[in-house]
């Protein structure tokens, strides 16, 4: 019992938002806020971001900053959708990933051999990547009906999706079985029904693909950390000069995570076109590569953490897609934060902020109780503005590796 | 002098033998010949670009010797990486640890023993190991903490364990002590010797004579290249040592009558300092500097000094008291116009407070003085061509030995670091100069300079306010003393009245 109450009271500003979310969702009028299809399609699309991210992890530990993961994701999406179209959704992945980890080695030439600064060659990845996604649509679809320079034929089979039998309604043999999680969430009993709402969001209907994706967190981490390899690429990107004093190779290093990173977003966007599109189209990574990068600040360069920040934008954007009116009960969300923080910058006297949070409270809870919805421009932006609060809340306990975006040259340990 | 004999037969740990290094214009190593006895600690002394470094690199095979060899225990060793030291039982602890900071203990001190592979890190064996290692030496340490969160004694500690793990039997510690403060000296001296029971040698190179008659059996002194002599530290004295270290006799800050007008400079009035962390850094401080006087402020560190100087700047916030330039009150007003009424300040930390470490010395002799009507044109941009003559003004007046005046701080090393800052405070005819630990971690040469230097600004006219650690400097530049402790001045002494052991008493709070 002492140990939830120490952990509520040291981990209230995560916990009081969920609760509150909870509460909100007891109006039917905000029911899709906990439904499971909510948390089912928060999945799908958090996990493009989830794997540009935790394959950001890998470069930015060894000392590379990747803001080329977008153009790695857009390298990842044209192969997948080729090699899809062509041979099967499996071969896409494959493809996908394959593409990403080319323009990830491009990126490490670039940042490493030849010392050029990180973020112009992330740039100049980004750059190249969009041209080049178009130059091959042209040379590879210029003949198929269904394709053209900005799209590409659809990728036919689907990767196959199970349920988890009992518990969310799988099958076995053939035949359907209990959906456990499923009655308990349609019960709607207060807490329970949101709870199995979520478990059932993610175990229902799960595809192979992205069983293999989420796989990659709890495996980035032993990597990472468990591993002499992982051992040395994390100290890469702190303090080279020490590394190589103790026989560390340093550039080698530095290429494997950055191509493992490029690697990683490519999977992401072989995700979008063979789970979600099913078809490569010019400017489908929509800026995903980014907040991949984005969500791996929030998770403070750890895989776990970059799975929650993800997952939040995953879960907004889901929101805003699903139920506009949902999005609604944000605002009293806001309303209920912000609350927090005044009584909290009240308790520890600092009055000015305190009267700051409370008087932008008082306008959104004017804004929530005198309308019904949220602008249809306010509703699509919702997962952006979402992840850029948290990242702003979040940012002040941020500790990053020590000599990222600088340039290493062998043997300055010398 | 040659080789010295010793009262009884110990082995030869560490045999150099007639080795000679050259670079592009200086005879870094001038056929240096000295013998390390097994299980002693040898200090090798010497001023800055005396050639100590360039020896210990070889030693360590970062770098070869033109000529010359080595022979670790007998045997005639050619290193060609630091690598193949390690593996012949030679470590070495560098001035600038190489530590990952985000890593645990462990994984620092187990960083590179095996190939990146996916096996995983056997880390309760490692763990293990590291304790017994530690226990054996006497040097206590939780191999599960982060970097980060240790202090630097710790991290150092952390580097010993870590040379000491990879087999190492002759430790190499580059100026170990200029990174510490003094209960971490005794701390770490306290570890050298139980090293030196358990049978490692150490040689402990250092410029501190103190530090070195303290702890080492022997010394080899170096001067310009060549290897001076090497002595037995019992048979020595601290003049002597020096006197073979620079050639002639060490300079001690001299005592002159004071110069001190009537006339008062800086006046302070019941100044306390706003609370932090639930108490006020220093609290009812008086003092006054008169025109032509040094004020010092003896105390041990973290006592409210560092406060109290950023305070008179205008950095620190206060909650009550008046602060006077030249009977001008200038309580409110910001830092740079106080620097503009001429207050010149030497920061304690030459290298995140004095300097911008990237830029060049033109850039770095326009600080503080950035507004300054000479250093930008008519159209408002910055003056380069003012600012460089400036630069050079100081290289040739302080003896800033650069290449020139475009080069980057960084590049320098302290010692001329410490003497461009200083000379860029003195220059402008400051009204007042706050010192601050000005000559903290440089060698003997620079260190005479800078008092010279403070001396002759004082006798012109100057009112200086020193703040320092070393009693010495204190004893010698100062017309007054204040001592202060915990934040309060507890008492006003005449150099004269005042020996080091009289104001250990009162900056320790034993004598109130």
């Amino acid at each position: 019992m002492n140990k939830i109450l120490s952990l509520v009271k040291k981990r209230y500003i995560v916990l009081f938002p969920i609760v509150c979310l909870i509460f909100i969702a007891q109006f039917d009028k905000y029911s899709e806020l906990t439904s499971s299809g909510t948390f089912g399609a928060a999945l799908r699309l958090c996990i493009p971001i989830c794997l540009a991210g935790v394959g950001a992890i890998y470069s930015e530990r060894s000392g590379i900053v990747n803001i080329g993961l977008e153009g790695m994701m857009i390298m990842g999406t044209w192969f997948g959708a080729w090699a899809g179209w062509l041979y099967g959704p499996w071969y896409g992945v494959l493809a996908g990933f394959l593409g990403g980890a080319l323009f990830g080695l491009i990126h490490a030439i670039g940042t490493v051999t030849f010392q050029v600064d990180h973020i112009v060659s992330g740039v100049a990845i980004n750059i190249l990547a969009a041209g080049v996604a178009r130059f091959l649509s042209v040379v590879a679809y210029a003949d198929v009906p269904s394709g053209g320079a900005t799209q590409s034929p659809r990728v036919d089979d689907r990767i196959s999706q199970i349920s988890i039998p009992y518990l969310s309604g799988g099958e076995i043999n053939d035949e359907k079985t209990f959906d456990l999680f499923g009655s308990l969430e349609s019960l709607d009993i207060f807490l329970i029904s949101d709870i199995f709402g979520l478990l059932g969001g993610l175990t229902r209907n799960i595809s192979l693909f992205s069983i293999l994706a989420l796989s990659l967190v709890p495996i980035s981490v032993w990597i990472l950390w468990s591993t002499n390899f992982g051992l040395q690429l994390r100290s890469v990107g702190e303090y080279p000069v020490g590394s190589e004093s103790v026989g560390v190779n340093v550039y080698l290093m530095k290429y494997i995570g950055v191509t493992t990173s490029g690697a990683f977003a490519g999977l992401a966007g072989a995700y979008l076109v063979i789970e979600s599109a099913g078809i490569y189209r010019e400017g489908q990574t929509g800026g995903r590569g980014f907040i991949g990068l984005a969500s791996m600040i929030f998770g403070n360069w750890k895989p776990l953490g970059t799975f929650l920040g993800s997952g939040l934008f995953g879960y907004a954007d889901s929101l805003q897609l699903r139920s506009e009116e949902s999005v609604h009960g944000l605002l009293l969300l806001i309303v209920l934060i912000l609350l927090l923080v005044a009584i909290r910058s009240f308790f520890v006297k600092k009055i000015k902020s305190a009267v700051g949070a409370l008087s932008v409270a008082i306008l959104f809870a004017i804004w929530f109780f005198n309308s019904s919805t949220v602008p249809n421009e306010f509703v699509f932006f919702t997962p952006h503005i979402t992840t850029l609060i948290v990242l702003s809340f979040a940012s002040q306990r941020l500790r990053m590796p020590k000599f990222i975006g600088k340039s290493y040259r062998k043997g300055e340990a010398t | 002098m040659g080789p010295r004999n010793f009262p009884f037969q110990m082995s030869i740990a560490l045999k150099i033998k007639n080795i000679s290094k050259s670079f592009p214009g200086v005879l870094a190593n001038d056929n240096i010949d000295i013998n390390i006895p097994e299980a002693t600690i040898h200090a090798i002394v010497g001023e800055n670009g005396a050639g100590k470094s360039t020896l210990m690199k070889i030693i360590y095979g970062m770098i070869q010797p033109d000529s010359g060899t080595i022979e670790v225990f007998n045997k005639e060793q050619k290193f060609n990486s630091p690598k193949e030291a390690i593996n012949s039982g030679i470590g070495m602890v560098h001035q600038h640890f190489m530590l990952a900071d985000n890593l645990t203990v462990l994984e620092n001190v187990v960083l590179g023993l095996e190939n990146a592979s996916l096996k995983p890190i056997n880390k309760k064996k490692y763990n293990d190991e590291i304790e017994s290692i530690s226990k054996k030496y006497g040097m206590p340490l939780d191999s599960k903490i982060t970097i980060d969160d240790l202090g630097v004694g710790e991290k150092q500690r952390v580097e010993i364990i870590k040379v000491l793990y990879r087999g190492a039997k002759i430790l190499i510690l580059d100026e170990p002590t200029a990174v510490l403060v003094p209960q971490e000296v005794n701390e770490l001296f306290e570890n050298l010797r139980s090293l030196k029971k358990e049978g490692v040698t150490i040689i402990f190179i250092s410029h501190k004579l103190d530090e070195v008659l303290e702890i080492a059996d022997g010394v080899s002194v170096m001067r310009g290249g060549k290897h001076v002599g090497t002595v037995e530290s019992s048979n020595v004295s601290k003049p002597d040592l020096a006197e073979m270290m620079i050639g002639k006799s060490l300079p001690k800050p001299p005592k002159r009558d004071t110069s001190a007008s009537k006339s008062i400079c800086l006046e302070v009035k019941g100044l306390n300092g706003e609370v932090l962390d639930s108490k006020a850094p220093f609290s009812d401080i008086n003092f006054k500097v008169k025109k032509g006087e040094i004020l010092g402020i003896a105390g041990v560190e973290g006592n409210g000094q560092r406060e109290l100087t950023e305070a008179i700047l205008g950095v620190y916030p206060i909650e009550s008291g008046q602060i006077s330039l030249n009977n001008k009150d200038i309580n409110d007003l910001e830092t740079r116009t106080r620097r503009s009424l001429g207050v010149s300040y030497i920061p304690e930390d030459r290298q995140s407070q004095g300097l911008v470490m990237d830029s060049s010395l033109i850039e770095n002799a326009m600080l503080g003085r950035q507004t300054k009507e000479r250093y930008r044109t008519k159209f408002y941009n910055i003056n380069y061509k003012n600012s460089k003559s400036f630069s050079e003004e100081i290289i040739n007046n302080y003896d800033v030995r650069t290449p020139g005046s475009a080069t980057l701080a960084l590049a320098l090393s302290g010692g001329n670091q410490q003497k461009f800052v200083v000379g860029r405070e003195l220059n402008d005819e400051p009204n007042l100069l706050i010192a601050s630990q000005p000559t903290r971690g440089i060698d003997i040469g620079a260190q005479a300079l800078i008092w010279e230097k403070l001396r002759d600004a004082r006798d012109s006219g100057l009112g200086v306010l020193l703040i320092s650690a070393d009693l010495e400097e204190l004893l010698g530049l100062s017309d007054r003393l204040l001592v202060i402790y915990e934040g309060k001045i507890v008492k006003e002494l005449l150099p004269k009245e005042a020996t080091p052991e009289v104001l250990g008493a009162y900056m320790t709070g034993l004598e109130q």
